[in-house]
């Protein structure tokens, strides 16, 4: 029943899906077509499985329904007409998107951005991983079938978008950061609301907890659903809370801090297993530490400008930078190469989804079918941002 | 209210090394050449602490990258490594295609680059090398991070790493997916995020997206695109 | 006419003891009535309390706060399209919702609103109950079969391994209620040996009355037995029922739709009939055999003597008990005229507003009624079979908003590795204290 089994070194770690027209009759094994279109599968994602009965035998994911171009329109755009468009990669986390973008470019140009235009993106980027742990939270227990806590998550979103709309006009893709720092300041009682945001949303967390953590069902449909051990995370390039609930303690705001986050102290929260119950132990423990992030960057909020001295133009010295951050789904970086143009020559995006859905097949292989749709929820990924 | 020194951001000893890039460079584009176009239009005579066109300092340019880890490597490969560097505090070793392989077999299995971060190309088709395959690594044990690079010519199949890690799988479909590169020893190589049946590469620099539109309407509609 | 109805109401028997054919119809048709009237309160009442449950307000436009929902649904599905699957099995096709339907309310022929008030008595009442309820699983193979794809075919079969296994652990509850009724002892562990019955009886009414003598309700008998039988039963009734925790052939996100994808409009408003239905009956079971059928709590309470001329000859106690279900529709009828108060004053909401208004006035009208003497005598029993019934559906919204869903196979772990042996336990343990005691 799902339990993980011992890893076989030498088994490859991808299975090739047969998908030969036999139809269901013609032998024990079936292939299972989870379309685009399916209520679980968060996104445009094709997940085909190959089943002997009950249990699965190897899964395929076909992806790229969502396939924008996104790196082809980067080398078309100038640096900063490019700010907007990364925000529609992981449309849930937008401020992790343009704050990475923000950070390789200021790499490559060799500036920083000034304190206290770091504290504020700190500030909206932890509160950005809330909302997008939030939202996972509601859609995966909606997949496992408690319907309530979405809404309870998605009510406690509203109060995060609400602060970004007032700081930024827009509430989920924010455009928030500028090269080079914030172009807003913030509004008039910002601190206040968020605080008080703070405060609002640490007893909704245990809501959520309440309902879910010690819930016979829950932890049954969960425990031992997906397992995936560290050494195969890493070799997979598995990051974010899948990695760390497998054991590996690795947090890029710790091990190579950037924005300011050497600043602030927070824990990294760590599981055990592997399976789907610690990934979502991880991600509540994040939550709070969040949390924590927020009212430290608030009452540290340093005074003075908000923004670098860059030029208008923007024309980066010839050269390629990688920058990474720990977004809420981990890992995402950005390889930009620059010619001495106004334009970037090459934009990469690493997307952590995308690397992540990887793993899906290891993790599927041997669980139920009704296991299936818990994994993918697990993942946490965006398609906006597998596919770009 | 000037800017901060350049330094990078404050990172645990053993990161990325700052890579002595000179400190105290104005965040300006360093090209001395092009000090005119980063002049604001509507210059004002009075701007205080403008940098002045003529005599800005050179910026950050690639320093020769030195320390047991590439000097281990240029000792065993000789001028196979032909360029080892470090640009901006990030460590990157230019390769020659046919010792690649071994090269990132060394980093994986002796120097514990356990994780292949990303693994992408960029198209110069000026060049003759036209394909740079780039290998992002990194060392959970060093908490290091650097990049592998090699030169391809166009149709020449850059070697998978599938059998080093995992993670390549993806990674190197989409590479190919978008830029033709074919992947020697990949198991399944075969276009991830465009439909099977696509035609062209279309992160390669000679692809145009006007010219598909047109081949499409040309041959589906039979008339002009007009585009 | 009224004579007859009036000399009629006093029997102390029910109509199928009575051998009186008109009088069984009758109660037939009020009882198919009733129970359509709670299937649609309780699509309302699931849809506002799931809603309320989840911040949200639920059906507000169809009616005043969405009251005339159930109405519109109904509508809607009566007049949808009937789409028949082409390779279907047209008779089966057509059989299974009505197999399903006729099942589920054959099975009310038994239940016990009252001492007088079912349809008839059968002397193997529960097992009636039990067999025709198992007849409904048929009906739901019939479904899947006859739809010709083989995701129905998977849902149905799923559906029926599952209702199949919980039957088994209900079956065993049902007998330790039913090993209690024949104990001689009153009181809840049957040492005070005062009681004239004590004879093991099957029948519905026979059971509640068995309660009736032993002077406690099944459920306390021989704490925690009676307790353990009894969660037994509430837990294996939902799996029994397709209703959550245990509606995994049923779910939207799971890859098997259920046995009822194919059917569309009036068919599907047939199964969705019968499952209301048997929610009721299994429900009336359950209140039957452990949370004593029409009896009111502390039933042996009775209060000092009062006596209200022309109205009230009695226990005080009594007395208030018997007003409790004119307060209970007076306070609805306040709860209507308090919304009336807080709706929005615009021209928009002017008819909305008034049929609220008759609503409360036709709910104070109905508790007028309840005062009357004859009246209030007669619905005593009805009232309280209805309250406990009441509180099993509102715990299955409650259910269906709060847990996630059981995977099928610890859906089966569950009723054949955990209800299966406790259920046995308690049976073996019950026997033992029965004749002990």
């Amino acid at each position: 029943m799902g339990t993980g089994e011992p890893r076989d070194r030498e088994r490859p770690m991808t299975s090739h899906v047969d998908l030969d027209n036999r139809t269901f009759l013609d032998s024990t094994e079936l292939v299972l077509n989870m379309g685009p279109q399916h209520p679980s599968t968060h996104g445009v994602l094709r997940v085909i499985l190959k089943l002997d009965g009950e249990k699965v035998l190897g899964s395929e994911c076909v992806i790229g329904y969502l396939h924008r171009g996104v790196e082809k329109i980067a080398e078309n755009r100038t640096y900063a007409m490019f700010n907007p468009y990364v925000d529609r990669m992981d449309y849930v986390a937008a401020v992790s998107n343009g704050l990475g973008y923000c950070l390789a470019i200021e790499k490559l140009l060799n500036t920083e951005a000034p304190p206290r235009a770091q504290y504020i993106r700190v500030i909206l980027t932890e509160l950005n991983r809330l909302a997008s742990h939030m939202l996972w939270l509601g859609t995966h227990a909606l997949d496992i079938g408690a319907i309530t806590p979405l809404f309870y998550t998605f009510r406690d979103r509203e109060e995060i978008l609400k602060i970004f709309e007032k700081y930024c006009g827009a509430r989920l893709t924010t455009h928030a950061f500028r090269i080079g720092g914030c172009m807003y300041e913030t509004y008039e009682g910002m601190e206040q609301e968020v605080l008080a945001f703070c405060d609002f949303v640490e007893p909704k967390i245990a809501e959520y907890e309440q309902l879910l953590t010690t819930n016979r069902i829950w932890v049954e449909r969960t425990r031992n659903v997906g397992v995936i051990n560290g050494p195969d995370c890493i070799a997979l390039g598995v990051t974010g809370p899948v990695l760390r609930a497998s054991g590996v303690k690795w947090d890029l705001r710790k091990v190579q801090p950037y924005s300011g986050y050497d600043k602030f102290e927070f824990d990294i929260p760590v599981g055990q297993n592997g399976d789907t119950y610690d990934r979502y132990l991880v991600r509540i423990a994040e939550m709070r530490q969040s949390l924590r992030i927020i009212r430290q960057a608030v009452a540290g909020l340093p005074a003075g400008p908000i923004m670098a001295k860059i030029p208008k133009i923007l024309k980066p010295p010839v050269g390629e930078v990688y920058v990474s951050i720990e977004a809420p789904k981990g890992e995402l970086g950005y390889f930009v190469v620059s010619d001495g143009s106004t334009q970037p020559y090459r934009v990469r995006v690493r997307p952590p989804s995308f690397v992540n859905l990887q793993a899906l097949d290891v993790m599927v292989r041997g669980q139920l079918v009704a296991d299936v749709v818990a994994v993918i929820g697990t993942l946490d990924i965006v398609l906006g941002e597998v596919d770009r | 209210m000037s800017e901060d020194t350049k330094a990078n951001p404050s990172t645990p000893p053993g990161a990325e090394k700052p890579g002595g890039t000179s400190a105290g460079t104005p965040a300006a584009p360093a090209k001395p050449a092009a000090a005119a176009p980063a002049k604001p239009a509507a210059t004002t005579p009075a701007q205080p602490a403008k940098p002045a066109a003529p005599a800005k300092p050179a910026g950050p340019a690639p320093e020769p990258w030195t320390g047991p880890l590439p000097d281990g490597l240029k000792s065993r490969f000789g001028s196979a490594i032909k360029e080892a560097s470090t640009y901006l505090g990030q460590n990157y070793l230019l390769v020659e295609r046919a010792y690649a392989v071994e090269v990132l077999q060394i980093l994986r299995n002796e120097e514990r680059f356990d994780y292949c971060v990303d693994l992408t190309a960029v198209h110069y088709p000026k060049k003759e090398l036209q394909f740079e395959i780039v290998w992002i690594l990194y060392s959970f044990s060093r908490n290091q991070r650097m990049r592998v690079k090699t030169q391809i010519k166009e149709g020449e199949p850059a070697p998978s790493v599938v059998a080093l890690w995992p993670a390549a799988n993806w990674l190197e479909r989409e590479c190919y997916d978008m830029f033709g590169t074919a992947f020697e020893g990949h198991p399944d190589l075969r276009r991830i995020l465009l439909p099977d049946g696509w035609k062209g590469f279309p992160l390669r620099k000679d692809y145009s997206i006007l010219q598909q539109d047109k081949e499409w309407v040309q041959a589906n509609l039979g008339i002009e695109s007009g585009q | 006419m009224l004579q007859y109805v009036s000399s009629y109401l006093s029997q102390p028997v029910t109509p199928g003891e009575a051998g009186n054919y008109v009088w069984a119809t009758v109660y037939v048709l009020v009882v198919i009535l009733g129970v359509s009237l709670v299937v649609l309160s309780m699509n309302w009442i699931e849809r506002k309390a799931m809603a309320h449950m989840q911040v949200r307000l639920g059906p507000m436009r169809v009616g005043p706060h969405g009251l005339l929902q159930p109405f519109a649904d109904a509508l809607k599905l009566l007049t949808k399209e009937d789409i028949l699957p082409a390779e279907a099995d047209k008779l089966v096709f057509w059989l299974a919702p009505v197999v399903v339907v006729v099942t589920a309310w054959t099975t009310f022929l038994v239940v016990p609103f009252g001492r007088t008030h079912a349809v008839t008595d059968m002397n193997i009442g529960i097992l009636f109950m039990l067999g025709v309820s198992s007849l409904g699983v048929l009906g739901i193979v019939m479904a899947g079969w006859a739809s010709n794809s083989h995701y129905p075919l998977m849902g149905s079969l799923r559906s029926s391994a599952q209702m199949v296994s919980y039957e088994v652990a209900m079956g065993l509850a049902i007998v330790s209620a039913v090993l209690m009724t024949s104990l001689h002892g009153a009181g809840i562990y049957g040492v005070t040996k005062d009681v004239a019955q004590g004879v093991g009886t099957l029948s519905m009414i026979g059971i509640v009355q068995a309660q009736e003598a032993q002077g406690t309700w099944f459920i306390f008998k021989f704490f925690p037995l009676g307790l353990i039988a009894f969660v037994i039963f509430a837990i294996a009734m939902v799996a029994e029922t397709n209703r959550a925790p245990f509606d995994l052939p049923e779910a939207e996100s799971e890859l098997v739709a259920g046995f009822h994808t194919e059917y569309s409009g009036f068919r599907w408003s047939l199964f969705m009939l019968a499952e209301y239905s048997a929610m009721v009956a299994v429900s009336s079971i359950a209140v039957a055999l452990w949370l004593g059928g029409w009896l009111r709590p502390l039933a042996t309470v009775h209060g000092p003597a009062i006596t209200i001329p022309h109205y009230w000859q009695g226990g005080a106690v009594d007395f208030a008990c018997s007003l409790l279900p004119a307060l209970i529709f007076f306070f609805l009828a306040l709860v209507c005229f308090v919304a009336v108060a807080r709706m929005p004053k615009l021209p928009v909401f002017r008819i909305q507003t008034a049929g609220l208004a008759v609503l409360g006035a036709l709910l104070g009208l109905v508790g007028l009624v309840l005062l009357a003497p004859p009246v209030r005598d007669r619905v005593q029993d009805v009232f309280w079979f209805a309250m406990k019934v009441a509180v099993f559906m509102y715990l299955y919204v409650w259910y269906r908003a709060t847990f996630p869903r059981y995977r099928f196979d610890q859906l089966m772990k569950v009723g054949w590795k955990v209800l299966l042996p406790v259920g046995l336990g308690v049976l073996i343990v019950t026997a033992i204290l029965g004749v002990l005691l």
